[in-house]
């Protein structure tokens, strides 16, 4: 039986509520929305926090707002389910649509919000695991330990960024607003990310995500490809995101390919992309790019199936993701589907 | 701490320490055991009930973020003896093995049937993909969702 470790939980009705209350918890403190993934982690003691900050219950964070034309605003609230199916998303950011709509099952679609998946704790096949697991292997850095059990000899954590909505969100131009006691700031979605399993995020612990906004969506199309051995449940092993704007004549006046769940932070594959710039989509231009862009993936053994099965498999789906978006046929499908 | 909330219509009260989940609330201070406790984190779907009409896992939400709400659990799809269509289903169609994830799959598909009266097969497992049987009948349930869709010829469950 896993249980939760003891807490507080508060439920604040305003955002300046919750910014007071998550500030004064410090250390001790973490926000929680949906809980779909924190309470697991709490449960196998990878979190302890003393006091837990519910979002849930603040209205307007599960606002979406705008048009394609104009650009979105989406609560950081608003559900994986609600962001998957929203007619807004689905016509101008197909793929934080699909990626939303990868995410886990449909219940915890139901209960998983925007914001939560975006701040998703990184993943590792040391790390998320019970406590008695963790400590008959001698923990790792991560949490409990001092060292990393995937790569001993290195000085960082080498988690993986898990999140199948923050290459969409990068590859769709997204910017999220935090806002914390010290006043509000609004961050591309790609700076919200570090290189480091361990502190993730750019965002202040005590900051909150408040919203994503989107740019308009004029010209751009996207799609977002999952790899993951299960056709449901299961976190990415390999995540790619596309967006192409095209001018007149199907040239290529701008393209963003992001890979996730490659390192610890959401990889822009930006080499990758120039080489589409002013051109037309080709399948041999496609195959050049693929290649370029699964370069900067370097799985480390930390995750479900092989490194070498999915380095292959970077390049791979980056193609098919082109391949679709340039009318080509490919084989397997956009999204989460298997 | 003390929490109140609506259960199949009527409203409940319980005393529960704020780490206890919506299922804890539901089958230790309720006495209501339909919803099942297995997997403990969101994977299983055995212990699946509707929050303000949304499905959910019971194990992944605090009975105090709870608090106000309306909740309906598998107990609350009849009065009386007389089984749900679905229920009726899964019997007449032999997807009731050891029977503990039937109760969360029963709820999956009444939630499915009441928003798309005719789902296709790709739809059934998707829709499904929350709810592991480890007797693996899979093929049964698929049979009994079909079923229970023709039962209800279109209507809302």
């Amino acid at each position: 039986m896993l249980r939760l470790p003891p807490f507080t939980y508060l439920a604040p009705r305003t955002l300046e509520q919750a910014v007071g209350q998550i500030g004064e918890a410090g250390p001790e403190g973490m926000l929680v929305a949906g809980g779909t993934d924190l309470y697991p982690n709490m449960k196998r003691r990878q979190f302890e926090p003393k006091v837990l900050v519910g979002l849930r219950g603040i209205r307007d964070l599960g606002r979406i707002s705008g048009t394609p034309a104009q650009g979105l605003a989406i609560g950081a609230c608003a559900t994986l389910a609600q962001v998957a199916s929203h007619p807004a998303v689905a016509e101008g950011y197909r793929a934080l649509a699909l990626a939303a709509g990868a995410v886990s099952t449909p219940p915890l679609r139901n209960m998983g919000t925007l914001g939560g998946n975006l701040c998703l704790d990184t993943r590792c096949n040391y790390y998320n695991q019970t406590y008695h697991w963790r400590k008959s292997i001698g923990f790792c850095m991560k949490k409990d330990g001092d060292i990393c059990l995937v790569a001993p000899g290195s000085p960082r954590c080498w988690a993986l960024s898990s999140t199948d909505a923050a290459p969409a969100a990068i590859a769709l131009g997204a910017r999220v607003r935090l806002v914390g006691a010290g006043g509000e700031r609004v961050v591309s979605a790609a700076d919200l990310y570090r290189d480091d399993g361990m502190r993730y995020l750019s965002k202040a612990p005590d900051e909150i995500l408040v919203d994503v906004i989107l740019p308009p969506a004029d010209g751009w199309r996207s799609t977002y490809w999952k790899l993951r051995r299960r056709g449901s449940f299961d976190f990415p092993i390999l995540g790619v995101a596309v967006a192409l704007r095209s001018g007149p004549g199907g040239v290529i006046e701008d393209a963003r390919i992001v890979l996730g769940a490659v390192a610890s932070r959401p990889v822009v594959a930006t080499r990758a992309a120039g080489l589409v710039m002013g051109q037309r989509l080709t399948a041999d231009l496609i195959g050049r790019v693929a290649q370029a862009a699964s370069e900067p993936a370097k799985p480390l053994d930390n995750a479900d199936l092989t490194i070498g099965y999915r380095k292959r498999m970077a390049r791979v789906y980056v193609e098919r993701a082109l391949r679709e978006l340039a009318g080509l046929p490919y084989d397997g499908a956009p999204g989460g589907a298997r | 701490m003390r929490v109140r909330v609506r259960v199949n219509g009527a409203w409940r009260t319980a005393e529960v320490w704020p780490g206890a989940s919506l299922l804890a609330l539901l089958r230790d201070a309720l006495g209501l055991c339909g919803s099942k406790n297995a997997c403990e984190q969101g994977e299983c779907g055995s212990c699946s009930v509707w929050l303000d009409g949304e499905l959910v896992c019971a194990c992944l939400v605090l009975a105090a973020q709870a608090d106000g709400r309306e909740v309906r659990t598998v107990e609350g799809l009849t009065t009386g003896e007389d089984l749900h269509p679905v229920q009726r289903a899964f019997v007449e169609a032999g997807a009731v093995q050891c029977g503990f994830c039937t109760p969360g799959f029963v709820v999956a598909v009444v939630d499915l049937l009441s928003r798309d009266p005719d789902p296709d097969e790709p739809r059934i497992r998707e829709a499904l993909s929350g709810n592991l049987c480890r007797c693996t009948g899979y093929q049964k349930i698929l049979d009994a969702v079909r079923l229970a869709a023709s039962k209800l010829g279109g209507s809302s469950p």
